[in-house]
C-alpha cells in the first residue's frame, strides 16, 4: 500500500473521530477565542496599535490552540494501545505520521478560519485585500507548527507527564518559525501590505526540513 | 546485538517461478535478553516455535510472557539477541540457477495480536474499527470480511453501536476479532480469556480449535487455567525472565498443564 493511501485511511479515521467526539476543536477554537477577545478588552488598542501588536498576538493565539490540539494526537492512542495495533499494520510509519499530520492541519485551519476574522474586527484590521496572501503566510505557519508539534506529540505520548513535556519541547523548536511569521504576517498588516517574501522562505524551509526529519526519523518516533 | 532475520530458505523447485507456499509462520527466540531501565524482563530466552503449532505460554505475573508476546509482535526490541520468523521467503525459479530469485516477505501481514488491552478505538463502532483495521491491512472484499467477522464474534446486532457502550466481554471478542480479521499466520495471545463469559470462552475454544486445524502458529500466553489450554500442543513455562520448562515440539504438554491445573 502506498504511503498517500495508508495516510488517507488515518486521515479518515482521524477526523471521524474528532468530528463524533467534538473535543479537540471546541476546546481549542473557545480557547483561541477567549484570548484573543481578553487582550481586545485588556488593551482597546487601535488600528496603528494593532498592526505592531496584532501578528504576535495572532500567532501566540494559534500556538497555544495548536499545543492544546496536538497533545492528544498521539496521547488518545495509548488509551487502549491503539498505536500498538496501527504499529504492527503493514504500513510505513510516516503514513500513521502524515495521517494525523493533515488531520491536525484540517483542525487548526478550521480554528484559524473562525479565529482570524474574529480578530479583524476586535482589532480593526482590514483584510479584504490581503485574504489570499495571509493565506498563504497561516498555511506555511500551520504546516510548520502542525509538523513539529505531531512529531513532539509522538515522543511525549509515551511520557508520564506528556501535558506538561509537549509544550516545553515544543516551544523552543517553535521560536524561529513563530518569528517569521509574526514577521510574515506584520508585513501584511501594515497600511502598504506587501508580502516580505523572505521570511515566506524561512516557513517554507522550516517546514520542508521539519517534514523530511519526520520521515527520515519516523521509525523511532513511533517506537517504544 | 538484536536483531531480526528471514532466514534463508531451502532452495527447492524445478519450474519455473515456482513458489514453496506456507500456511503458517514460524519463530525463533536466539538468546533474546529484553531490559527496562533496571528490569531485566526476559534473560537469555532461546525458544524455536515451528509453523502449525500451538504453543501454551505459562507463567506467572512478571514472568515475561508479554514481553516475549510482544517482541514476536515487533513492537519491543529485544536488547540483546535476535528473532527470525520461518515460512516468510519465497524461491522464484528462474530458467536457470542465476536467474533463482529468493523473495522475503514482511511478516507484518501474518501475524495477528490479541493484547491486554483492546486495541480498539472506543469513538468508533464495532463495524468502523474492523473496517479501518481492514484497509490498513489493505485486504480485499472488506464489507464481507467485517460482516464475517462481526457474525463470527456474535456482535452482527451490535455492528453500529458504539465500542465504549459495549461490555468488557464484548470488547474482548470484538478485539479478537479483529486480530483474526487478515487471517494471520502466527497468532499471538496475551491472556485472551481475560473479561469473557461462558459463552465467549466456549467462542474462544471453538475460534482457536479451527485455526489449530487450520494449521495457524498459536502462541497463548495465560497464568491461569482456562479450557483453550487443552488445545496446546505445547506447553513452555517462564520464570522470571527465563525459560523453566518446554514441553518441546512433538512432545506432551500435560504435565506442565496438569502444574498449572493444580496451582489454580
Amino acid at each position: 500500500m502506498t504511503t498517500a493511501r495508508a495516510a488517507a485511511i488515518v486521515l479518515t479515521k482521524e477526523l471521524r473521530m474528532e468530528f463524533r467526539a467534538r473535543e479537540l476543536l471546541s476546546t481549542t477554537v473557545v480557547f483561541a477565542l477567549v484570548i484573543v477577545v481578553l487582550f481586545s478588552f485588556a488593551f482597546d488598542p487601535t488600528a496603528g496599535e494593532s498592526r505592531r501588536y496584532g501578528p504576535g498576538l495572532l500567532w501566540i493565539a494559534f500556538l497555544f490552540a495548536g499545543s492544546l490540539m496536538l497533545n492528544p494526537s498521539f496521547a488518545r492512542e495509548q488509551a487502549n494501545q491503539t498505536l500498538d495495533a496501527l504499529r504492527m499494520a503493514p504500513v510505513s510509519p510516516f503514513a500513521i505520521l502524515l495521517g494525523k499530520m493533515l488531520a491536525n492541519f484540517i483542525f487548526m485551519a478550521v480554528s484559524e478560519a473562525i479565529l482570524v476574522p474574529v480578530f479583524a474586527v476586535l482589532y480593526n484590521i482590514s483584510i479584504g485585500g490581503i485574504v489570499g496572501r495571509l493565506a498563504l503566510v497561516l498555511a506555511l505557519g500551520t504546516v510548520g507548527l502542525v509538523v513539529a508539534g505531531t512529531v513532539f506529540s509522538a515522543i511525549a505520548a509515551h511520557a508520564r507527564m506528556r501535558e506538561l513535556l509537549l509544550p516545553l519541547l515544543l516551544l523552543p523548536i517553535l521560536a524561529p518559525l513563530l518569528i517569521a511569521a509574526v514577521e510574515a504576517t506584520a508585513s501584511l498588516f501594515a497600511e502598504q501590505p506587501a508580502l516580505d517574501r523572505a521570511w515566506l522562505a524561512f516557513l517554507a524551509g522550516f517546514d520542508i526540513v521539519f517534514l523530511t526529519a519526520s520521515w527520515l526519523l519516523c521509525d523511532f518516533l513511533l517506537e517504544e | 546485538m538484536s536483531s531480526l532475520s528471514t532466514p534463508a530458505p531451502s532452495r527447492s523447485g524445478t519450474t519455473s517461478a515456482s513458489a514453496i507456499p506456507s500456511a503458517s509462520l514460524g519463530i525463533s527466540f536466539d538468546g533474546v535478553e529484553k531490559r527496562f531501565g533496571s528490569l531485566l524482563a526476559l534473560r537469555g530466552v532461546s525458544l524455536e516455535i515451528l509453523p502449525g503449532e500451538f504453543v501454551a505460554l505459562l507463567g506467572p505475573n512478571g514472568a515475561g510472557k508479554t514481553t516475549l508476546l510482544r517482541i514476536a509482535a515487533l513492537l519491543v526490541t529485544p536488547t540483546k539477541g535476535s528473532i527470525a520468523f520461518r515460512g516468510l521467503s519465497r524461491v522464484l525459479d528462474g530458467p536457470t540457477r542465476r536467474q533463482t530469485e529468493i523473495v522475503y516477505g514482511d511478516p507484518k501481514p501474518s501475524i495477528g495480536m490479541v493484547a491486554h488491552n483492546t486495541l480498539l478505538y472506543d469513538e468508533l463502532t464495532a463495524a468502523e474499527n474492523l473496517w479501518f483495521f481492514a484497509q490498513l491491512y489493505d485486504l480485499d472484499d472488506i464489507s464481507r470480511r467485517v460482516a464475517r467477522a462481526l457474525e463470527s464474534c456474535g456482535l452482527a446486532s451490535r455492528a453500529g453501536s458504539i465500542v465504549r457502550t459495549f461490555s468488557r466481554g464484548m470488547r474482548q471478542r470484538l478485539a479478537i476479532a479483529r486480530a483474526l480479521l487478515h487471517d494471520p499466520r502466527l497468532l499471538l495471545l496475551d491472556e485472551p480469556a481475560a473479561g469473557l463469559d461462558r459463552q465467549g470462552l466456549a467462542w474462544l475454544g471453538e475460534t482457536l480449535a479451527r485455526l489449530r486445524d487450520s494449521g495457524t502458529t498459536v502462541v497463548m500466553s495465560t497464568h491461569a487455567r482456562n479450557e483453550s489450554l487443552d488445545l496446546a500442543t505445547r506447553a513452555v513455562s517462564l520464570a522470571g525472565g527465563r525459560i523453566e520448562s518446554d514441553s518441546g515440539s512433538g512432545g506432551d504438554p500435560r504435565p506442565l498443564l496438569a502444574a498449572l491445573r493444580s496451582e489454580a
